[in-house]
């Protein structure tokens, strides 16, 4: 699995650092057409197939965009006067707090497991991923539960100080903008723990040892060569991590943060004014492209910093002595004891009192239904996914790059948003085609589309299309264009190809792309919600309706078998990180 | 083997399929009616059923909070849904200004749902009623409490009260049924005066102020006053509710304000007859009673009593303003609780 990374060379780091612009030289497109008139023309089938595939995963983004042409009435100037600067502070504050503290614990862990031994070090290596299978209103609803008035944590220290009402002591309030950013920490850290973990065991030891050598500090190694070496991967990390927070609406909600987010679900719900709302989140998406062009300048000035996997060799780990040894671990467990282990106990717990309520016909069809729209789209998205990256290696045009980086919006936008953005197409499509079959057969056919699981298999495609898309392109962009070049003077098609060279190379970023979305998938509520057809339940839905009215206990248990279905894919990605080094440049390329 | 598109294609067209066969067949079957519930299934489910069992029909949904009007405003005359049935009367202003529902005019639901709880062209009608209470602590608060809205933004309850978010359709018809009657700068400092009132920034759910009520946090709340029978019902919620005492406010004036839910026919309707058996059913008696008896609503149709929990609050003096009237105030009551900032 670990072949494409030994394959680089020379020409490879070098057009890498343009950042999936225009990337292989020999395969410019300035090329004279008619010296490859038929090739062209197979070439143009593939740019034909991705750019369509492209527009239409961009619908729902063009239909959010074109409702925001019509507001009921404009909101602006209302929001400017009134409530704007506190949505915007809110959500700039919401975002700085959690980058920040899912940069410490993600990186600071990454660099312990990969640096150290220290007692655990070989079980926090994957058990750091744990909470990444927790959802983050889940995990919002368990605390609440723990650390309000009545629950456990207060009733004890109440039973200790014989204190009786709220106003006799100070207790920290769970419910507000910190703690908001304490619970989506917990729960979003492992994106950056992923990727800067797999950019510390991809960096040379050469380098360490001749900074060594030179007698740097190991403080100054830290910070003057490591993780600026490993900047890309971090800045992709925390990228996804403020793109999940932005677009959360479940934990804000329940913790009475009023976000930008939790604005435009007011605009629209509280005014009844859609076209409003869908401008706040165009809003929205204008603030995630910065973010990513942000993403895209910073690595764009990492080229240098490339390693040569070449020349790899696998650093031996520095054993930690008594003190340092002990807050290592201390220091890797209680993200997993505070993301995964006391979120998921207190699910365990309420999932055994409640079970007999709980275990019946419901439960086990909405798990086989959040399975099977998982399993659909993460493999929906797999699909897409080779098909853009492998067609813009074909065929890097300035067209292309754009489709492709609209088609990865979709993670930015909030769930229900999105599902409006997905009906709006579908049911313009069914109409018309009902329409022409009326019209000229005499039947109609209704609705094809609109409200079936395909809908739902396609929103979750655009929602989660950006990690996938970056997982598998930068797989493929590690293979070597001698080896396309190689393949093609053997007179092959680019199908065949794809099929023999590149897929067999890609198939670990594959697997990570399949294993990220899936777990995306089982999580995602608001556009399931909204789009699902008649008489359906997915474990996340189930979840929402009892713990919105504040029945914790009943939800537990599909709220467990989340985090339980969740924990397969992280363990197996877990096992990859372990057998590949690969896995660097996981979603590196988002917006490419 | 290896992964190619084509299997890749293969794969996910299975996929799909077997996604499809998941869902319900139900929805083909020929007695059926389809419908888009703003209310949550756990309520609605019983009812459905017994409807089921007494005709034959049965009942498809799909149950979301947000999103419905805009599904169905997209599906056009195509949408599958027969009926939407909704939470509170905003959701049926939406419905009505989205031009997606259609009049039904029956003898039945005339007689069953009093005219002020009815659109006069038969566009919806409302199921049940509820009031907006004000609940105080009952050891905290023993003397001096607050008889009428207006009451809540008197400085003496600094500090003692609690709501849910004031942009929730709960707050903003309150808000609504205020500018309604004393027009936007008198509801301006009402809001104001309950905001500065405010023991906590308005959060959770109006179950979620009793709990404060009945942990110390704050002494006086507005709620529904159906989440009294709720929390009545559950265990660990009873003394939540039984650390407060209910007030039907102003009594001696316009009276207490209420909020319906209701259900109108859509436009696109295709099992019609169906749609208007089920909608019948549900302001009928057998249908009322479960309102009644599980969630504690006030039925509409009068011929149905509340659940004793409901009666043993007595009669009371309802505001009987045209809920057409508030729902006017709505965008201004949702403006206006920006500008006072009282989620903030």
């Amino acid at each position: 699995m670990s072949q494409p990374a030994k394959t680089n060379d020379k020409r490879l780091l070098t057009s890498a650092s343009y950042g999936g612009g225009l990337t292989f030289d020999g395969d410019a497109p300035a090329a004279d057409p008619s010296a490859y008139a038929p090739e062209q023309k197979k070439r143009s089938g593939w740019t034909v197939a991705a750019l369509l595939v492209a527009a239409i995963v961009c619908l729902p983004l063009f239909s959010v965009i074109w409702l925001a042409f019509f507001p009921e009435e404009n909101i602006w100037p209302h929001l400017f006067r009134t409530v704007l600067s506190t949505y915007v502070l809110n959500t700039i504050v919401l975002m700085i707090g959690v980058a920040l503290g899912t940069f410490i614990i993600g990186t600071a862990t990454a660099w312990l497991v990969t640096h150290y031994e220290f007692p655990g070090r070989s079980l926090f290596n994957w058990a750091l991923l744990l909470p990444f299978a927790v959802p983050a209103y889940v995990i919002a609803y368990v605390y609440t539960d723990l650390l309000e008035f009545a629950g456990p944590v207060q009733s004890l220290l109440r039973s200790w100080f014989d204190w009786q009402l709220a106003s006799d002591y100070y207790f920290p309030k769970i419910r507000t903008l910190p703690g908001a950013i304490i619970m989506m920490i917990l729960v979003l850290y492992p994106y950056v723990y992923l990727l800067a973990r797999a950019a510390f065991l991809e960096q040379s030891t050469s380098i360490a040892e001749a900074a060594r050598s030179l007698g740097v500090s190991r403080t100054a190694r830290i910070f003057r060569i490591a993780l600026p070496m490993a900047r890309p991967a971090i800045v992709v990390g925390l990228s996804l991590v403020m793109m999940e927070t932005l677009n959360d609406y479940g934990t804000v909600d329940y913790f009475a943060v009023r976000t930008l987010t939790a604005g435009l679900y007011d605009t629209w719900l509280g005014m009844n004014n859609l076209g409003g709302g869908a401008q706040i989140a165009t809003l929205i998406l204008v603030f995630v492209m910065v973010l990513i062009g942000l993403e895209k300048s910073s690595r764009r000035n990492q080229q240098n910093f490339q390693p040569s996997s070449s020349r790899f060799r696998l650093s031996s780990r520095t054993r930690l002595t008594r003190f340092s040894a002990v807050m290592a671990t201390v220091f890797c467990a209680l993200p997993v004891l505070f993301g995964f282990i006391i979120p998921a106990w207190v699910l365990s717990g309420y999932t055994i009192s409640y079970f007999e309520n709980s275990w019946n016909q419901d439960f086990y069809r909405s798990a086989l239904h959040s399975i099977g729209l998982s399993s659909g789209a993460a493999l929906a998205a797999v699909c897409i996914g080779v098909l853009l990256s492998y067609s813009k290696r074909l065929h890097p045009t300035r067209n292309m790059n754009v489709s492709v980086g609209i088609a990865s919006l979709g993670y930015a936008v909030p769930g229900a948003v999105l599902a409006i953005g997905v009906i709006i197409p579908f049911a313009a499509f069914d109409n018309a085609i009902d329409t022409l079959a009326t019209r000229f057969f005499g039947v109609s056919t209704g609705l094809l589309l609109s409200g079936t699981v395909f809908a739902l298999v396609f929103a979750y495609t655009v929602r989660f299309l950006a990690m996938a898309y970056g997982s598998i392109n930068s797989s493929m962009k590690k293979i070597s264009p001698h080896m396309d070049d190689a393949a093609k003077s053997l007179g092959h098609s680019p199908a065949y190809i794809l099929r023999q060279v590149h897929i067999p190379l890609i198939r670990g970023g594959m697997l990570t792309a399949a294993l990220v979305v899936f777990v995306d998938c089982m999580k995602e509520l608001p556009a399931t919600l909204v789009l699902r057809p008649f008489n359906f339940e997915t474990l996340a839905t189930q979840v929402y309706q009892f713990a919105s009215d504040e029945l914790i206990g009943q939800s537990a248990i599909y709220a467990l078998l989340i985090v339980l279905v969740g924990l397969v894919p992280v363990i197996l990605l877990s096992v990859r990180i372990d057998h590949s080094r690969d896995i660097g440049n996981h979603t590196r390329d988002i917006g490419d | 083997m290896p992964i190619r598109p084509k299997n890749c294609a293969i794969a996910l067209a299975t996929a799909v399929s077997l996604c499809t066969a998941l869902v319900s067949t139900a929805a083909i079957a020929a007695e059926s009616v389809n419908v888009y519930s703003y209310r949550q299934p756990f309520l609605i489910d019983p009812i459905f059923d017994e409807f089921t069992k007494a005709t034959g029909i049965e009942v498809n949904t799909v149950f979301a909070k947000k999103g419905l009007v805009e599904r169905l405003k997209s599906e056009g005359k195509n949408s599958p849904a027969d009926i939407l049935l909704t939470s509170d009367f905003g959701n049926i202003h939406a419905a009505v200004g989205a031009d997606i529902l259609q009049p039904v005019n029956s003898d039945v639901l005339n007689a069953n749902v009093p005219s002020e709880f009815r659109d006069p062209d038969g566009l919806w009608f409302g199921l049940t009623n509820r009031a907006r209470l004000i609940v105080v602590s009952k050891d905290r608060l023993t003397d001096n409490r607050p008889a009428r809205y207006e009451d809540l933004a008197n400085p003496e309850y600094k500090g003692k009260i609690c709501t849910r978010s004031g942009k929730h359709n709960y707050m903003v018809a309150l808000t609504a049924s205020v500018i309604a009657h004393a027009g936007a700068d008198e509801a301006g400092k009402w809001l104001n005066g309950v905001k500065d009132n405010l023991a906590r920034k308005p959060q959770g759910n109006d179950r979620a102020q009793v709990k404060a009520i009945s942990q110390g946090e704050c002494d006086i709340a507005i709620i529904n006053s159906y989440y009294m029978g709720a929390m009545l019902d559950d265990e660990e919620q009873t003394t939540w509710a039984n650390s407060v005492d209910v007030i039907f406010p102003n009594q001696e004036d316009r009276g207490t304000h209420m909020n319906i839910s209701g259900v109108a026919l859509t436009k696109a309707s295709k099992n019609r007859d169906n749609a208007i058996k089920l909608i019948e059913y549900l302001s009928g008696p057998d249908a009322q009673a479960i309102y009644a008896e599980v969630n504690h609503e006030y039925p509409i149709n009068k011929s149905v009593k509340p659940s004793a929990l409901v009666q043993s609050w007595g009669e009371f003096n309802y505001d009987a303003i045209p809920l057409a009237d508030i729902t006017e105030h709505r965008g201004a009551a949702s403006r206006l609780t920006d500008e006072v900032g009282y989620d903030n």
